[in-house]
């Protein structure tokens, strides 16, 4: 019998992180590097995908009350898409600019802070979106390519 | 270069995962900034930061560190401890200053490698 020829997900898996609970901060980033890894990505691929969804993990911890991380792998690409619940982003732009941070002083202490994850996340990204609504909260769509 | 070179040449103090000295060492990162050592530290590097929190112990491990090394007599703390100890990633301490240590390493890797 013929298969139907479709542009399938070959593998989906979604993530929980708490807000404003840093014992837990960067779990998810590890859990999906070890995914990654397990599936033998080239080393670039894992550590893009590492330094994007550490920063955004970073960010709902911060600043979100919780948030999700759908983790897609699909033959050409990684998507880590990351959505969360929050205050939202009133101004994008200054959001994105290097050392731009609202982070107060208990964040900034850890060494967290320094108004570099949005553009880390978007120079280390192939594709980034960004979306927030204030008072709801953001979202972000980061691509890797897997160049094969 | 490995670990255990490293650690008996400067004198470091390990406080956790010692059966991971072996682990080669391909440079070094200095920083207290995670974003600065999340976006340009490598894999293999010995990374000195004053930053004791649990938090150094995702950075380490998601960069695939060699390990991590505190300054001026840091010392980690428990939940550090226990979660490097399950991750892997060796802590050393050090007495020494961010500059004096990342010159006296930065000079061993230069003349052994
Ligand atoms: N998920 C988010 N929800 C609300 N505000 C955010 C979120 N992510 C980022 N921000 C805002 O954008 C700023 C810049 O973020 P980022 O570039 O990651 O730097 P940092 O987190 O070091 O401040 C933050 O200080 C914060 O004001
Ligand atoms: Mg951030």
């Amino acid at each position: 019998m013929p298969v139907p020829e479709t542009d399938h997900i070959s593998y989906q898996r979604s993530f929980y992180i708490e807000g404003g609970n840093f014992n837990y901060a960067g779990i998810v980033s590890t859990s999906i590097k070890s995914i990654l890894k397990q599936m033998d990505f080239p080393g670039d691929v894992v550590r893009k995908c590492a330094i994007v969804c550490y920063e955004s993990e970073i960010n709902v911890v911060s600043y979100a009350r919780k948030g999700v991380v759908n983790l897609t792998i699909n033959p050409d690409t990684v998507q880590i898409e990351v959505i969360d619940e929050g205050p939202g982003i009133p101004n994008i732009d200054q959001a994105m600019q290097q050392g731009y941070s609202t982070a107060n002083q208990k964040i900034r202490e850890m060494g967290f802070g320094a108004g570099m994850g949005l553009y880390n996340i978007k120079s280390y990204s192939d594709a980034f979106i960004i979306s927030s609504e204030l008072g709801k909260g953001t979202r972000l769509l980061m691509t890797i390519n897997i160049k094969k | 270069m490995n670990l255990a070179t490293i650690v008996q040449e400067l004198s470091l103090e390990v406080r956790c995962a010692s059966e991971n000295l072996k682990n080669n060492v391909t440079g070094g990162y200095t920083g207290d900034l995670l974003s600065e050592v999340m976006a340009n530290s490598h894999e293999g590097n010995i990374w000195i930061t004053r930053q004791v929190h649990q938090n150094i112990v995702a950075v380490a491990s998601l960069k695939d560190h060699a390990g991590i090394i505190l300054i001026n007599s840091c010392e980690p703390t428990q939940d550090t401890l226990a979660k490097a100890s399950q991750e892997k990633i060796p802590i050393m301490v050090s007495n020494l200053p961010a500059f004096e240590l990342t010159g006296k390493i930065y000079n061993l890797l230069e003349k052994k490698d």
